[in-house]
């Protein structure tokens, strides 16, 4: 006979509640696990899908995941020239907030060549963007319909397709433009402060009085083209050959001046270790504090469980039960309320994972130590109450 | 008679709590012996060592002195034997009863029998279907599967008085078995318990501080302030 599973059943009302509430707060500490590794899947959900070998961005930068990164577009030609490069593509990065039905839509605007890489990994409905101009694939994550129109800087842009979950390191859904769009989003000034630049420049070539007229309108042309260009990307990525040296072309490149060529291997870095490394601590205290908490919880539980049963205990000791079967009863006790509110966690937190704002990655290892983890806490839990069991003397079963 | 002959000897026992200044003595000199199938009570007023008397017999309570032989085990002599294995003697050798029944709230009648049994190493089968004969044998067959508190006090005493007899012990020891009882639930458990000493050939050893629950006793200790004050033999030898 099962003392632990007889106790159990006889009080299951208090039982169940008491594991309800330890399961919620597990729960809690499965979802922070779930968006620990959530961040991560998101910090690197780019870099991943890009599938690029180097990422060459503006010298002494981070990188346009880190810090701001403006480098020519047409270094995609050199790139592409250096031995073992058999792909270069640039891509542009911009964070946008629009209003939309009344309400704030920030995403993650990535620009990319119609003819390189870096674009939506997966069309799931639509198609993807076949026109140089004014065509749009956005995450699901941004609950857009295929036809719908946005106004992006000076044009709109139609949705032509949905992609799937891709996301930016903070967690906003992307939407994909041709690198021309984005370029002009990003970088091309209205009609008004394009007369205002070129009135500048030309009143101020007029003061040159060595200036001949021709070579005053000459020069006022070339310097405005140069102002207007919009041919800026904030990265070029790179696929290399198979066998090719990821050193020497990394060394190649940063003998140029002006660019710095980062592996995969340095983007994670900086990506995991620089920008959610005080999430991950802030996640991690958390989860350690949670888990004080629920050790905490399950040794008054199991205290207070046992001074109720002193009688039973001395009672069964007086008729000469074993300490096996007191302790087994305590520790069983303590054990099947981890294991029924680590399922309550658990099933909570899988039924609602995907509806919470930020990903939650459950993954199999994390589930299981914590698993470990609640089971090593339920048995030093139920030391406090399994002492004081022993200590029960069998006489106090007499009187009264 | 051989000393053999007795289910519970007791020879000269002492029981002193605390030291020096502080010491009190609980019980001193008891000497007696029981028989197998004897009924014996002890009866005196509240605080007279009674109960002391009995924890040690039931090898709860370290004698400070004296002997204590159960079953022709000497189980104490100047303090608990070295080596001796009280639980598995209380296990094996006692059966307890107490004033208020003590039944576990969390299982059923029949289960209460039960865990007695398991505790002694039988199977699940083999103690519901012993504890299943007790219990109807103490008409409680249509109350197996109630809780404690389902019963009423006499059924529920019944119920511990099943428990005490589970593991057939020679020696039954009830602390105030009727003090939670009315007279008449009371009478009904003493009748049942002289019946059981008889039947099953146990040694019995009732204490109570109540006159009228000791009619028909094979014998009965007169406990006071420590001392056991006198012996009452039954003339008729029921």
């Amino acid at each position: 006979m099962n003392l632990a599973v007889r106790d159990i059943r006889y009080n299951r009302g208090r039982f169940i509640l008491t594991s309800i509430g330890l399961g919620l707060l597990l729960g809690v500490v499965i979802s922070m696990g779930g968006i620990y590794r959530g961040l991560f899947a998101d910090a690197l959900t780019i870099l991943n899908i890009t599938k690029a070998d180097i990422w060459v961005v503006q010298q002494d930068t981070n990188g346009p995941f880190a810090e701001n990164s403006r480098i020519p577009e047409d270094i995609k030609y050199r790139i592409k020239a250096v031995p073992g490069v058999v792909e270069a593509s640039p891509l542009s990065f911009q964070t946008i907030q629009i209003e939309r039905m009344d309400k704030p839509l920030r995403f993650f605007l990535i620009g990319f060549d119609l003819n390189g890489f870096g674009g939506p990994p997966v069309i799931l409905a639509g198609r993807n963007i076949r026109q140089k101009h004014y065509e749009m694939v956005v995450a699901k994550g941004m609950k857009m319909a295929i036809g719908e129109k946005i106004r992006l800087g000076l044009n709109d842009y139609t949705v032509v397709g949905i992609t799937g979950k891709v996301v930016s390191s903070s967690g906003d859904p992307a939407a994909y433009v041709s690198l021309a769009d984005a370029q002009d989003i990003q970088f091309k000034k209205d009609n008004d402060a394009i007369r205002n630049d070129r009135e500048r420049i030309g009143a101020n070539l007029a003061d040159i009085p060595t200036l001949s007229p021709a070579q005053t309108k000459f020069l006022k042309q070339n310097i405005s083209d140069i102002t207007e260009s919009t041919h800026t990307v904030n990265t070029v990525v790179a696929r290399l050959a198979p066998g090719a040296n990821l050193h020497e072309v990394q060394e190649r490149i940063s003998r140029w001046n002006h660019f710095r060529p980062i592996s995969v291997e340095e983007q994670t870095k900086i990506l995991t270790k620089g920008m959610i490394e005080k999430a991950r601590m802030q996640l991690g205290l958390f989860r350690i504090i949670l888990l004080v908490i629920s050790a905490v919880i399950i040794s008054l539980i199991i205290y207070t469980s046992t001074l109720d049963k002193i009688k039973v205990i001395a009672t069964l000791k007086l008729i000469g039960s074993q300490n096996r079967v007191i302790v087994g009863m305590i520790l069983q006790q303590s054990l099947l309320m981890g294991v029924i509110a680590y399922g309550i966690g658990y099933l909570l937190i899988f039924l609602t994972y995907e509806k919470f704002p930020r990903r939650i990655v459950l993954e199999a290892f994390d589930l299981q130590a914590l698993f470990a983890i609640v089971m090593a806490i339920c048995v030093i839990a139920s030391f406090v109450g399994i002492r004081k069991a022993l200590k029960v003397e069998p006489a106090e079963a007499l009187g009264g | 008679m051989d000393k053999s002959m007795y289910a519970i000897e007791v020879d000269k026992l002492t029981k002193i709590y605390g030291k020096g200044e502080t010491a009190v003595t609980a019980i001193a000199d008891a000497t007696l012996q029981v028989k197998p199938g004897e009924l014996v009570a002890i009866l005196g007023p509240s605080g007279s060592g009674k109960t002391t008397l009995l924890t040690s017999i039931g090898l709860i309570n370290e004698p400070t002195h004296g002997k204590v032989i159960i079953d022709g085990t000497t189980v104490a002599d100047e303090g608990w034997l070295p080596g001796i294995d009280l639980k598995r003697l209380r296990r094996e050798k006692l059966g307890f009863i107490f004033q208020h029944h003590n039944l576990i709230p969390f299982l059923s009648a029949l289960e209460n029998v039960m865990v007695a049994l398991e505790i002694n190493h039988l199977s699940g089968a083999e103690a519901k279907s012993r504890a299943t004969e007790l219990l109807a044998a103490l008409n409680l067959g249509h109350r197996l599967n109630n809780y404690p508190t389902a019963l009423s006090g006499g059924e529920a005493q019944r119920v511990a008085i099943a428990r005490a007899l589970a593991n057939k012990p020679k020696v039954i020891l009830a602390d105030e078995p009727t003090a939670a009882l009315d007279t008449e639930n009371g009478k009904n458990v003493m009748s049942l318990l002289k019946s059981l000493a008889v039947e099953n050939h146990s040694a019995i050893l009732v204490v109570t501080h109540d006159h009228r629950m000791v009619e028909g006793f094979d014998r009965i200790f007169h406990v006071s302030d420590g001392r056991i004050a006198g012996e009452e033999t039954n003339s008729d030898g029921n």
